[in-house]
């Protein structure tokens, strides 16, 4: 146990740092035009920031490098491809093989993973699970045949080098005619920046895990809600929380107290900018390529037509505002008038944001909203679905009768539907029968601090504070990928993973058990699986699986999407279809870099 | 090992403090219950659990109470106050017979033929934290207390230095220094075992120590160890803090510390029983994370045969301390 916690007594509200970060300081810009985006923006220094160059072909040489760069006023050392931070953006040509020639300058070992990318396993970039690495001064060739479409990623898989800069763009362009026409294409990568060691991040999570979370519940908070409230409503509204030594504003592990969030590569003062001509039809390929951080975004002015998520394309939807998960993709369509634009991605725990500007014009700027205020977690992310609806088969009933429900000491359950068969579903449950909650033994110990009996399946909640905020917020429910599934079977066979952590400990893991704790999971080659994943955290979780599709399902079992990475909010049961059709070993992680780090990761042996 | 009267005083006190944690580990399986038992003044027997304000076991059963509309939280009643444990059944607890096997998913399949990734999760974290560092200033007299606590090791399994101390005219007064392994027992309990030294004025004493440290509900800071040494002394120290935010940066912290001996040692002018007791109040600025100044006042008394020591040395037995230090980790 750590030596010192502190009490959360009250839930927030309350004034919060101010979202100078970032905007402070526009170190990087310095010596450049104003406020242009050029192709290709060269620090002083010697580090390329801004829009990526643009690599096409069949052949790539990517060189990785310590070099200098300075985004807030003080000069640190970044990991860059080619010397670019983003790295150069790739295009590749869907039927080619591709040849990238990585070599190490570093002088540690490091690695490319082809986020997204189906390859063989060998050529997937995973240091110790698919391959040994590049160390210092060698020289990797990856070499695959390309037999997708669409927006992808690509980042290092090793030490902490994606924190410090080590990220980039795919862009895959069909075969045929791309059935999406734009008139301007922008890929807009949206990362996070520390100045910190990242190591010394880590442990200073490990000392206090709520280190840089400065919206904390006081005790100015409780009696504001006394006065306004009364006494024992300010009191119930508190007690779950200060009982399971959880915190409501636990919305980030790491915040705008150290984090500059980027946009391109660039600061929010240095504005990136994407120049269009009025009338013009404007693709923009969000990427969020950040270590630790979930962007909201938006462009106020702007409806955007979302058509393709994690690379596939989907049936367009659309919208105002798009939660962008760690690693996740989307494409959307705007069509801009004769004025400027902000892109606008804050924070989901609205410390700070990235922000850049679409215009008609180089210079022109656009008002920049003020973050929106944080709202604190609900008990529905700590319990899951608490309604009417809340499925009770047998074993929760079982569990039930030992007490172990007593957490929701004052939930009716009287009123709750108890018959297996037939109850109303509310909010959080559709029709999909019954939900059995398997947790895991390994779940009972020191390493989970909570666990979830009756998660909510429903894919129609954008999430903690996006809830109700008067804008069409983009769900999974909206997702539909074009062309439905790609393997017509039903599943042979479930695995089912619970997402832990004790945020205590600053621990985390999967079925309660660390990375170094595990044996890996075992999927038989080419066989149709439902992989079950029940969030017992009160955090999202942006899960990858390396190498396969996770076509994921709605409450009731139908095919919804298909996505390399799947957002599993608190309190949730999300589920997926996999077919096991890429032989060898993959990683399979939360994509929260630190969470991966602690041990939220698992090997998968397809064999 | 222990007398009685300490054993009971220490248990009621544990129980008092600690007695929901006891009720988060009563329901934990065999594997701490062999170190839990050990522990002196820990026995269940001697814990009261029916005497015991708001520790009704009863509480556990899942009566439920209030009407509220499911979802509306604000209706949450949880009715019996106290140590109701009712969040303990997502929390802890003892795995059902029908849990997953969560390695049975590997397919009897181990790690290929390359070193598997080191994460995180096995690489070992030292710390430092000077919880207290501070000007002590009585009506009369005026010292310096250290009060630290460094760790070196993994998430579940470490090495514990405790150390506190107070310099007085230049010389070291009463420390006492732990070497501890702490060993993570529930979700926010860590069990401590080792070794206790005790220098200053008067002799030496060494101790075998156990221990539990950890968080109670409602963010008590709790850190409770039982000790047994030569000559069968026995000991058992108590302390808790608490931190309430008034602002994010301006934190008081309550505390208390209590001390008992199982027999009297005159050599270090201690009585039998509960022998002292400190209550005060710290408010610190964290003008970083990791570097607070505070300020701070305290009562402390003595008790028992303790205090008879101290009137016969012509020292008050009450105090009121003020204090002013600074609190820092690394
Ligand atoms: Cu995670």
């Amino acid at each position: 146990m750590k030596p010192h916690s502190r009490s959360r007594l009250i839930l927030p509200d309350l004034p919060r740092r101010q979202f100078l970060q970032g905007l402070a300081a526009g170190g990087v810009m310095l010596g450049l035009g104003p406020l242009i985006t050029p192709a290709w923006a060269r620090e002083a220094d010697g580090t390329a920031i801004g829009t990526a160059k643009v690599l096409t072909g069949t052949e790539f040489d990517l060189t990785i490098a310590e070099t200098p760069i300075n985004f807030t006023g003080t000069p640190r050392m970044a990991t860059s491809i080619n010397g670019s931070i983003p790295a150069p953006t790739l295009r590749w040509r869907e039927g080619d093989t591709v040849t990238l020639r990585v070599t190490n300058r570093l002088a540690e070992d490091t690695s490319i993973h082809w986020h997204g990318i189906l390859l063989p396993f060998q050529m997937d970039g995973v240091p110790g699970i698919s391959f040994k690495g590049i160390p210092p001064g060698e020289t990797f060739t990856y070499r695959f045949k390309v037999v997708q479409t669409g927006t992808y990623w690509y980042h290092s898989h090793s030490g902490m080098q994606e924190q410090t800069g080590m990220y980039g763009a795919i862009i895959i362009d069909p075969a045929d005619a791309d059935p999406i026409r734009a008139d301007r294409d922008y890929v807009v990568q949206l990362s996070d920046w520390t100045d910190e060691d990242p190591v010394r991040v880590f442990d200073k999570l490990k000392m206090q895990s709520d280190y840089y979370n400065f919206n904390q519940p006081t005790a100015v908070d409780f009696f504001r809600d006394v006065a306004n409230e009364g006494f024992s409503a300010a009191i119930s509204k508190r007690k779950m929380w200060n009982q399971m030594r959880m915190n409501p504003t636990d919305l980030a592990d790491i915040s705008a107290y150290t984090y500059t969030y980027l946009m391109n590569g660039t600061t929010p003062a240095g504005n990136w900018t994407g120049l269009f001509r009025p009338g013009e039809k404007v693709r923009l390929r969000f990427i969020n390529g950040a270590a630790m951080t979930f962007f909201d975004v938006r462009i106020p002015g702007l409806k955007m037509t979302v058509i393709q998520a994690d690379g596939q394309n989907i049936e367009p939807v659309t919208v105002d505002e798009i939660r962008i998960g760690v690693a996740e993709t989307y494409d959307v369509l705007v069509t801009p008038g004769d004025e400027a634009y902000t892109i606008f991605a804050q924070s989901m725990d609205r410390t700070g944001f990235s922000r850049g500007t679409l215009a008609p014009r180089a210079g022109m700027t656009a008002a920049v909203p003020a973050p929106d205020k944080p709202e604190p977690l609900t008990m529905g992310d700590m319990m899951g679905d608490m309604g009417g609806g809340a499925a009770m088969d047998h074993a929760g009933m079982e569990s039930m009768d030992h007490g172990s429900m007593a957490g929701m000491a004052g939930m009716n359950h009287g009123g709750m539907a108890m018959d297996h068969g037939a109850h109303a579903m509310g909010g959080g449950m559709a029709m999909g029968g019954p939900v059995r909650v398997r947790h895991a033994k390994s779940e009972y110990g020191p390493s989970t601090d909570m666990r979830v009996d009756t998660p909510r399946t429903n894919l129609d909640d954008p999430g903690i504070g996006l809830r109700n905020n008067g804008r069409r917020v983009l769900t999974y429910a909206d997702l539909h990928t074009i062309g439905g599934p790609i393997d017509p079977r039903g599943p042979e066979r479930e695995i089912e993973l619970h997402l832990t952590g004790n945020m205590e400990r600053y621990t985390w893991s999967l079925d309660g058990l660390e990375f170094g704790k595990s044996t890996p999971v075992h999927f038989r080659y080419g066989e149709r699986l439902r992989v079950i994943l029940v969030n017992d955290t009160m955090m999202t979780h942006p899960m990858h699986m390396h190498g396969m599709w996770s076509e994921l399902e709605s409450p009731d079992g139908r095919f919804q999407v298909r996505k390399h990475v799947i957002n599993v909010q608190p309190a949730q049961r999300v589920t997926s279809l996999v077919t096991a059709d890429a032989l060898g070993r993959w990683a399979w992680h939360c994509h929260l870099f630190l969470h991966m780090h602690a041990g939220m990761f698992r090997e998968i042996v397809v064999a | 090992m222990m007398n009685n009267r300490v054993n009971k005083i220490a248990a009621a006190v544990l129980a008092l403090s600690v007695s929901s944690v006891w009720a988060e580990e009563a329901t934990s399986p065999a594997k701490t219950s062999g170190e839990q038992e050990a522990m002196p003044g820990m026995d269940h027997g001697a814990m009261d659990h029916g005497s015991m304000p708001g520790m009704k076991q009863g509480s556990r059963s899942g009566t439920t109470q209030g009407s509220g509309k499911a979802g509306d939280m604000s209706n949450m009643n949880h009715g019996d106050g106290g140590m109701d444990s009712g969040s303990m059944s997502m929390q802890g607890g003892s795995a059902p017979p029908d849990a997953r096997d969560p390695q049975a998913y590997s397919g009897g399949y181990d790690f290929g033929p390359i070193p598997r990734p080191r994460m995180g999760d096995v690489d070992k974290f030292g710390s430092l934290l000077i919880d207290r560092l501070e000007s002590v200033r009585t009506r009369d007299n005026s010292s310096t207390v250290y009060d630290l606590q460094a760790r070196f090791g993994r998430d579940y399994d470490r090495a514990v230095l405790k150390a506190e101390g107070d310099v007085a005219s230049g010389k070291l007064q009463d420390a006492r220094t732990e070497l501890l392994w702490g060993h993570a027992v529930a979700t926010f309990w860590d069990t401590q075992l080792g070794v206790r030294y005790d220098s200053g004025v008067g002799p030496g004493r060494g101790w075998l120590a156990f221990g539990i440290q950890g968080l109670a509900p409602y963010w008590f800071n709790v850190d409770a160890t039982a000790y047994a040494g030569e000559q069968g002394r026995s000991a058992f120290r108590f302390a808790a803090e608490y931190e309430l935010l008034l602002t994010q940066k301006l934190i008081l912290q309550p505390r208390v510390e209590a001390n008992f001996y199982g027999k009297r040692d005159a050599a270090h002018a201690l009585g039998s029983g509960l022998s002292d007791l400190a209550a005060g109040v710290r408010l610190r600025y964290e003008i970083r994370r990791e570097f607070a100044p505070y300020i701070g006042v305290e009562r402390a008394a003595k008790f028992g045969g303790t205090a008879d020591y101290a009137r016969a040395a012509g020292e008050d037995t009450k105090v009121t301390r003020f204090v002013a230090g600074v609190r820092f980790w690394y």
